[in-house]
Formats: C-alpha cells, sequence, structure tokens
C-alpha cells in the first residue's frame, strides 16, 4: 500500500437546496486496496460517488487525486483523472454483442468511419482473458446473458479507459450466489492488478468477503472507517444504524473513561 | 449456453494474478462455435430454430408460397416479364420502406412519408416540367425537400421532445397540403419519357451484357470482402469462418444474381430501378452494419441511456435518421411518379404509407427498435408487390388486394411476437 491514497476527500460537503446531502466527509483509497463504502438507505453514498464521478460538483472541501488537488465538475473530468463508475443500472444495449457494448462510444475504426471489427473483438478477447471472465461468446447480444455476466461485461467496459480508481455501485445486487461469487471473484482480481476500488454495498457477507476497509456514512457525515479483518459484522451495522450513537452508549463510554 | 460452473481455474487466477494473461487458453471449449462442412450448417438452423431466431425465414418460405400459388393459377406468373415488372414496381415503396427500417430502428414511427414522397414529386414536376430548370438541379431540390422534411420532423421530435408519432402525424397533413398547393389547380403534372424521372423506372439496360457483368461485379465483390475479412481475423488470432462456409454463401449469391440476370434479359434487359434500389440497399446496410454511425443508431434502439452514457449525441443520430427516411421517401416518391410518368394529386395518398411501414415488418425489423436490416425492406416489399400484381393478373379487385395485404402483414407480427416469446424463454431476446 502506498502511503499517497490515489483518492482523498477531505471535508467535503454537498447540498441540493435546503438538504444537506453530505456533511464534511473524509475518505481514502489507496491503490491495491478495496474500500467498502456502507450506510443506510439516505445515508449520502450515491450522493457521494456521483461527486467523485463529477455528477454532482462538491460545494466545499478538497478532493486530492494521487496527492495533488483536482476539481472534478463534469463526468469527463473524473474520467480523464482514471476514475471509472459502474453504475447499478449498467448502461448495456440489449441488442448489441458483448463486443460492441465494450466498445460503445469509443469503437476502433478504420478510415476513419468504419468499424474495425476484428481489432475489437481482439482487444476484447484479450481484456476478457486477463480478467478471466467467461462468457459463451462474445459475438452475442447483451440479452442473452446472465444478470453475473453483464456485471462482468459492465465492469471489463470500465477498465478499457485504464482507469486507477473503479467505482462500482451495488455490483451484486439482484444477483444470485454463483453469480455474486464471480463479481466478487473480479473484484479481487482489480485489486491483485493494484487498481482501487470503492465498492458500494448493502450486503455484509459481500463487504466481509473482499473489502479491506469499510466506510461508513451515516446522514450525510462519517460514521467511522474499520479494517475488516479486525470488525465484527454486528459492529459494522451498528455503525451504519447508529445503534452506538444514542444516549446509551453514549453514557457507556463515559462511565468507562471515568472509571479509567 | 452455460455460465462457467467451475470455479478453480479463476481461483487460481486470483492467486497468480501474474500469470492470469497466459493461463487461460485462447479459446473457450464453451463457446457457440459452429462445427465446420454441412453438419454444422444442420446443428447450426436447428439451434436457431429452436430458440426462435427464425430471422428472414418466414418471409422467403411466404415469398415461396405466394409464388407456387400465383403460378399454379397462372402460368405467366413466374415469367420473365411479369418478374421484371414486380421487381422494377417495388423500387418506390421499397426505397421509401428503406427509410422506415432507419426509424424503427430507433423504435419510432414516421407516418409522414407518404405525403413527402408526393411532395417531392411535385416540387420536381414544378420546377423541370412547369418551369423548365435544368431536370437535375431539380432532382437534387426534390430530394434535398424530403432531407428538410426529415430534419423538421427530426428537431421537433429530438430538440422539443414532441412523440414522433404526433410529429409525423402533423408532417402526413402538412405535406400533403404543401403538395397540392405546389401542384397548383391544375393537379396533374404529366412527366415526357426523355425526362430522367421517367427513365428511373423508364429505362432498361437492353445490351445483354450489363445484367451479367454486374451479377460478376457483385460476386466477386462479396467474394473478395468477405475473404478479406476472413484472413484479417486470421491474421488477429480470432475465430473465422471457415473458407467453405464463405464458397457456399459466394454460390448462393451467384445463383441468385446470374438467375436474376437471366430473366431480366430474356424480357427487356436490367432495368436501372433494380440497379439503383439494390445498390442503395448495399450502402445503407453497410452504413447500419460497418460504420460507427450505424452502430449508433442500433445503440440507440437498445437502450438511450447507455448510448448517452457511452457519449454518443442522442439529438444528432435522432435527427439525422428523420433526414434519412424524409430523403428515401422523396426519392421513393419519384420513383412512383416515374411508374405513372406524372405527378398528381393523389400522389402518396392511398395505401402508400401502410405499405412501406408493412414491408419494413413484414421484411422481419422490429417495431420495438434495435433490431433489423435494410435488406428487410427488400424482402417486405418483394412480398407485398407480388400479392398485388398477383391478385391484379386474377382480375381481383383492390378492395380484396388491401384485406390479403392486412392479413399477411398480421401473420407477419404474429409470427414476430411468437418468435420473440420462444427467444425470451430461449434467452435471446
Amino acid at each position: 500500500m502506498t502511503a499517497t491514497p490515489v483518492l482523498a476527500l477531505r471535508g467535503v460537503s454537498k447540498r441540493f437546496g435546503a438538504v444537506q446531502a453530505l456533511t464534511d466527509v473524509d475518505l481514502e483509497i489507496h491503490a491495491g486496496e478495496v474500500v467498502a463504502l456502507v450506510g443506510d438507505n439516505g445515508a449520502g453514498k450515491s450522493t457521494l460517488v456521483k461527486t467523485i464521478a463529477g455528477v454532482h460538483p462538491i460545494d466545499e472541501g478538497v478532493i486530492e487525486w494521487q496527492g495533488r488537488q483536482v476539481s472534478v465538475n463534469r463526468p469527463q473530468d473524473a474520467q480523464h483523472l482514471g476514475i471509472a463508475t459502474v453504475y447499478q443500472d449498467l448502461a448495456l444495449a440489449d441488442n448489441i454483442d458483448v463486443v460492441g457494448n465494450l466498445f460503445l462510444g469509443r469503437e476502433i475504426r478504420r478510415y476513419g468511419i468504419v468499424l474495425n471489427e476484428v481489432e475489437m473483438e481482439r482487444r476484447s478477447r484479450e481484456l476478457l482473458d486477463s480478467l478471466s471472465i467467461r462468457i459463451p461468446s462474445v459475438r452475442i447480444p447483451i440479452a442473452s446473458l446472465s444478470g453475473g455476466q453483464r456485471q462482468v461485461v459492465a465492469i471489463a467496459r470500465s477498465m478499457l479507459g485504464e482507469p486507477k480508481l473503479v467505482i462500482l455501485d451495488e455490483p451484486t445486487a439482484a444477483l444470485g450466489v454463483e453469480q455474486t461469487a464471480q463479481v466478487l471473484d473480479l473484484v479481487e482480481r482489480l485489486r491483485a492488478r493494484g487498481l482501487a476500488v470503492l465498492l458500494i454495498s448493502h450486503n455484509m457477507a459481500d463487504v466481509k468477503a473482499v473489502a479491506d476497509r469499510v466506510a461508513v456514512l451515516r446522514l450525510g457525515g462519517n460514521n467511522g472507517v474499520f479494517d475488516v479483518r479486525t470488525t465484527s459484522q454486528e459492529e459494522i451495522i451498528a455503525a451504519i444504524t447508529g445503534a452506538t450513537d444514542n444516549a446509551v452508549t453514549r453514557r457507556a463510554s463515559r462511565t468507562a473513561e471515568v472509571q479509567k | 449456453m452455460s455460465i462457467d460452473k467451475t470455479s478453480s481455474a479463476r481461483h487460481a487466477a486470483v492467486d497468480a494474478p501474474g500469470a492470469a494473461e497466459g493461463a487461460v487458453a485462447a479459446v473457450d471449449p464453451r463457446l457457440l462455435v459452429q462445427q465446420e462442412g454441412i453438419a454444422g450448417y444442420v446443428t447450426e438452423f436447428k439451434r436457431k430454430i429452436k430458440a426462435g431466431e427464425l430471422g428472414s425465414i418466414p418471409v422467403i418460405v411466404g415469398l415461396i408460397l405466394i409464388a407456387a400459388i400465383f403460378t399454379s393459377l397462372n402460368s405467366n406468373f413466374l415469367g420473365p416479364g411479369n418478374i421484371t415488372n414486380i421487381l422494377v414496381q417495388m423500387a418506390g415503396t421499397g426505397l421509401i420502406a428503406t427509410g422506415i427500417v432507419f426509424v424503427l430502428l430507433l423504435g419510432e414511427i414516421d407516418l409522414s412519408v407518404g405525403s413527402v414522397s408526393g411532395l417531392s414529386s411535385a416540387i420536381f414536376a414544378v420546377l423541370a416540367i412547369t418551369h423548365g430548370m435544368n431536370n437535375i438541379l431539380a432532382l437534387v431540390l426534390a430530394l434535398a425537400s424530403g432531407a428538410v422534411a426529415g430534419a423538421i420532423h427530426g428537431f421537433f421530435f429530438a430538440r422539443v421532445g414532441v412523440p414522433a408519432f404526433a410529429v409525423t402525424l402533423a408532417g402526413l397533413l402538412f405535406w400533403n397540403g404543401l403538395m397540392l398547393q405546389v401542384l397548383g389547380p391544375d393537379g396533374t403534372i404529366n412527366i415526357p419519357s426523355d425526362n430522367v424521372v421517367y427513365k428511373l423506372e423508364g429505362y432498361y439496360f437492353s445490351d445483354v451484357a450489363a445484367a451479367y457483368i454486374l451479377a460478376l461485379v457483385a460476386v466477386v465483390i462479396y467474394f473478395w470482402t468477405a475473404f478479406s475479412q476472413n484472413r484479417r481475423r486470421q491474421q488477429a488470432g480470432v475465430p473465422a469462418r471457415p473458407v467453405s462456409d464463405i464458397l457456399m454463401r459466394t454460390v448462393l449469391i451467384a445463383i441468385v444474381a446470374f438467375g436474376v440476370a437471366i430473366i431480366f434479359n430474356q424480357y427487356k434487359g436490367l432495368p436501372l430501378a433494380v440497379v439503383i434500389f439494390v445498390g442503395l440497399l448495399v450502402i445503407t446496410d453497410f452504413v447500419l452494419r460497418r460504420t460507427t454511425y450505424g452502430r449508433k443508431v442500433f445503440s440507440l434502439g437498445g437502450s438511450v441511456e447507455a448510448s448517452r452514457r457511452a457519449g454518443i449525441n442522442v439529438t444528432v443520430i435522432r435527427i439525422t435518421v428523420f433526414m434519412i427516411a424524409g430523403f428515401f421517401a422523396a426519392l421513393g416518391g419519384l420513383f412512383l411518379a416515374s411508374q405513372i410518368a406524372a405527378a398528381n394529386q393523389g400522389a402518396g395518398a392511398g395505401n402508400l404509407l401502410m405499405n412501406s411501414i408493412a414491408a419494413a415488418v413484414i421484411g422481419g425489423t422490429s417495431l420495438f427498435g434495435g433490431r433489423g436490416r435494410t435488406w428487410n425492406a427488400l424482402l417486405g416489399v418483394l412480398v407485398i408487390i407480388s400479392i398485388q400484381v398477383g391478385l391484379g393478373i386474377q382480375g381481383v379487385a383492390a378492395p380484396i388486394v388491401s384485406m390479403v395485404t392486412g392479413a399477411v402483414l398480421l401473420a407477419t407480427v404474429v409470427i414476430d411476437a411468437i418468435t420473440r416469446k420462444t427467444q425470451r424463454s430461449a434467452g435471446r431476446a
């Protein structure tokens, strides 16, 4: 793990009209690390992801990219830095085959306008092989693939831009056991390649399985960053629901300090 | 189509990420690779039927049925004169249907193509014949009028956000009115036989060599493109078709091309109308399936959101697609004017609009966007014109023709709906 994080958020705030969506949020992600971002509905996970992805520019705070302060105001800014985001609704065209979807919007061309299908197919196979992704054929329409296969295709597509940070928004939601395992395997392979991965998830089992650290958001603010290996699932859930932050626990911690 | 059940290979790759690239075999045994030879075709064909991927099979079966029925009623139906007639007559409606295929690929509809085609013929006739303008210039202006009409539809649909159905319905009324206005009180302008538009359907390359040379050129070009594409695939190390496959397809195309050439030469020779129509089908098919523009049209038909996120300029694609539909409507209108050697007030009226949409759908273009080819327009219009001509020979009245065409259209969409259901259960919808 390098000393300088790939991405660091310092005191980030975001407001939508009267709603304070994010308050003074800090987050650090290092290369070769999977950070899970968890929190209850409305905790600000999606807003935070969108500020990193450039969909919503931040109001206050600092975004640092590899130690350098940057401004991310448009999705293109994030892409240029090397941030790839895979949203929950995947955004694949069902009627186009796997190769076409991988290269949608950045087709390899010959003579300026003619599709270079051969080169795109070769690069697709290379990419899928290097990620150990197995699909029946790269020439079948996306409609023929299972949910898990679509998810890995969407993640593979994000890899074409050679990003340094990949943001996965609920990649295992609505997937079966086998398919979830496929996606989690892929997440581990991304980490092995030295990428930083920000994983948004509701599923504690997934988080425990692949994440190195867990950042908990609650009501738009930080509610702790935990090391997955040394933290129990109950502690994380308590941080998400705020069970640790009520009158009872505050009193308990006060009395504990007094006794020291 | 099985998904990966053996996870040991993947775990090995995770444990040793550096070895992942070398460790994975280039060819996955589960890939849907077609076996070589005839046996491969039979298994592939069986798989496609089971999965509901009928493609053009229902239309071709339908055409054979139509030919068989009308030939049994009148042996002249498959005579060279009648076949030439059908193929020349289909160009007008077929060109309009080609433009409709583009719009259907977006999952939209253009109801104005009939009126736009009438307007184009009126503009040409008034400019070239009434005002004596240079014929070619008048032709270009007539075609441009179609593209401009399409651009207006596209603007209101893509920029303002009015449903295409409503915009083009307004266009249907407006352009028809404009056509009547342009034609003026006379109503009918005859097109003389030395006029360029008359020649669109009236000119035949009477030299026997013309049809054969064109057939030969087509076959050679097909073989060469397929062969060189295959060689590039082999060089890049991606799966390529067996050469026997290419040869078989080439032979099939050669049989059709030379068969049609022989039929043409037994009558008046190679019709200019067929050359233009088929030439434009080749070009549009290339544009849709082999260029970035075509890829964008298909992706918009599949998912607008995915296209937008991929950085595709949705508005530009939508407007240009409606311009293409308008252009082809205008061109088809000139062919239809050529057929009756006149521009008149009835141009673009009647069943033309419905026939051209029906042709695209009967040919196999999906009404829901994202699936179809411009060759569908040719197959579909062939069905419609064959029925019209065949029933015409039998002396069947127009109302019955309309009813039969309607029944065929219904049968087509029923087949489409059933195959889509089968496809969904086979995971290919």
